[in-house]
Formats: structure tokens, sequence, C-alpha cells
């Protein structure tokens, strides 16, 4: 919890926001044509892939976490993850290891 | 509220006499703005979790369900839901700048877009009472099958479950945007009277955070619910 005095706000360009907008709008219309492509299993793995991806902008960029100067914050985010990687792994190795039919 | 009267007019809202800089004030604000969040990823996660189970156990009857919602109209939500962070980014942005014609300008475009969201998700929703597609006792259920392809196999108790995973996720979804939509008219009220300067915009900003969280939520549940199985 130091260096608040640096912490003045960081004003991103109307370009820049312009710029992110679009790329999450492009790759809104590639999800679409991803699931178009017959995988398989895959089909799934690309499209969280893609949206993990437009995810990290917004967090980023419009969430302005990348110049956040509290690293608590970031800290914060990646326990969340963790947390619900942990809950989504562990329901789905009791889901998989079971002996239903 | 105990602030003697002397506090009050050395400490405003942009610095509170218990934080030593503005810096402090807004990344304390921040940080537990974050963490509100945190129980919003474990909260749809929750719902996220039971999507995952009852995809893979049935999955026919989520690829079947999948097909009968309207993509392309999921697809404009999707795109009209980003435009709308887009606006909120840049709504943010004119409060820091000071800009206040321009934070209201951006909020009301804010507030259109997801309404418009909003009244397509109303639209779709119509579409499914009518089919019945509905859970419940009028539940019924008949596949889309294009020629030359055969139907899925599958079971009409389970396909209750995608719809039951439909309604919760978009529905919830759907709620945030009603109350995200109530913060904005909160916001525009506030920004007209001149509540923000660059300063102080405290409330935008946090504001702006739940926003784009309820757009990364719709983000996943865009290619889950609506592209589980276009192809063929």
């Amino acid at each position: 919890m130091s260096n608040h005095d640096n912490s003045e706000h960081h004003v991103i360009s109307v370009g820049f926001y312009s710029l992110i907008g679009i790329t999450l709008l492009i790759f809104t219309g590639i999800t679409y044509f991803a699931a178009t492509v017959n995988l398989g299993q895959a089909n799934i793995v690309v499209a969280l892939a893609i949206a993990t991806f437009k995810a990290t902008l917004v967090v980023l960029f419009f969430m302005h976490v990348k110049y956040t100067s509290e690293k608590m914050t970031r800290a914060t985010i990646v326990g969340a993850l963790f947390f619900l990687m942990l809950l989504l792994a562990l329901s789905m190795a009791d889901f998989a290891t079971r002996s239903w039919t | 509220m105990s602030d003697s009267p002397a506090a009050t007019a050395t400490h405003g809202l942009e610095l509170r006499h218990h934080f030593a800089t503005e810096g402090q004030q807004r990344d304390s604000a921040t940080l537990g703005m974050w963490l509100f969040l945190v129980t919003e990823i474990m909260f749809f996660g929750g719902m996220f979790c039971a999507y995952l189970l009852y995809r893979t156990r049935h999955f026919n009857e989520f690829a079947a369900g999948s097909r009968s919602l309207d993509t392309w109209l999921g697809g404009v939500n999707t795109a009209v839901l980003l435009v709308s962070s887009w606006t909120m980014a840049m709504a943010v942005r004119s409060a820091q700048l000071g800009k206040r014609k321009l934070l209201c300008l951006f909020l009301v475009l804010t507030m259109i877009f997801g309404a418009t969201f909003l009244g397509v998700k109303a639209v779709e929703y119509h579409a499914k009472f009518v089919e019945h597609h509905v859970p419940g006792p009028y539940f019924d259920f008949k596949q889309e099958v294009k020629a030359g392809e055969t139907p899925l196999p599958i079971n009409l108790h389970t396909m209750q479950m995608f719809f039951s995973v439909y309604f919760a996720m978009t529905g919830m979804h759907a709620l945030h945007m009603v109350i995200g939509l109530g913060l904005m008219t909160y916001l525009l009220i506030k920004s007209a009277r001149g509540a923000y300067s660059p300063k102080y915009y405290t409330p935008v900003e946090m504001a702006g955070l739940y926003w784009h969280f309820v757009d990364i939520v719709w983000i996943y549940l865009f290619p889950l619910l609506y592209l589980i199985d276009v192809h063929k």
C-alpha cells in the first residue's frame, strides 16, 4: 500500500478506447465464425479462449487495472480467479469420478 | 456524519479526513469495489459451474436448446453491450477531464444501449414463452431439423434443464443490467448538477467497473448459451 502519491489518474485517449472497442467487436465476430467450424471438443475451448481474451481487454483497459498503482487490487482479482477455478475444477473432478452411469 | 463543521469545511468528498491523500482514497474505493465484484464473480461462478456440469451430462439437450435460440439477436446484443462498455469508459474519461456535458451525454448513451439490450432480451424471452420453452407444466420442445439432418436424441425432461440454466443465467444478468440502469440514472442526475470534478468522480468510476463486469459476464454467456452447436 505504498506510492499513493504517484497514483494520479491515468487518462486514456479516445483513440485507444476505440481501438479496444473495435477489437472487442471483431472478436465477437470471430467467436461466431469459430463456432460454425466443426472442431469437435475443441469448439468450447476456442470459444472460452476468445471470451477470456475479450474479458482480459475489458479488465485491463476499460476497468483501468493496467494503470492501477494499488497491488492489492491485482491480488484480489488473481485470488478471485483462483477460487473460481477451484470451484469449477473440483466440481468437475467430483463429477468425472463418480460411478453413475 | 460526525465531522465537526471545521473538519467538513476542510475535507470535501475528494479527500475525506481519514485518508492521507486523494490517491489513497481513490485506491481504497477501487479495492473495495473489486472486493464486491469478487463476490459477484463467485455468484455467477456458481451458475457457470451448474452450466458446465449439466452441459457435460446432457450435451444433446444443451445442443438442441442452444439451436433454438436466436443467434442473430444474441450477437447483436453482444455488440450493443460492448458498445455500451465503450460509452461507459468514455463517460469515466469525460469525468476525469471535468467535461460535464460530455459526461452526461455518454451516460445517456450508455443507458440507451443498456435499454436496447434489455429490449432485445424481452423480445427473445417473449418468443420462448410463445414456443412453450419455459420450464414448467406447459413445457414443450420440438427440434428444428434441417433437411438431411438427423434430430438429436433428446429427453424432454432433461431438456428443461437447458432452459432452466438459460433463464437463470440470462435473467440474473438482465437483473444486473436493470440495477446498472438505476445507477446510471443516479449518476446522470448528480452529474447534471455538477457533483463530479476531476478531483472527485469516484461514483462514476465505480459504476463503470460494475457495468464492465456485467459486460464480461455476457461475453461468456453469448458463446456458452447461443453457440453450443451451430456448426454443420
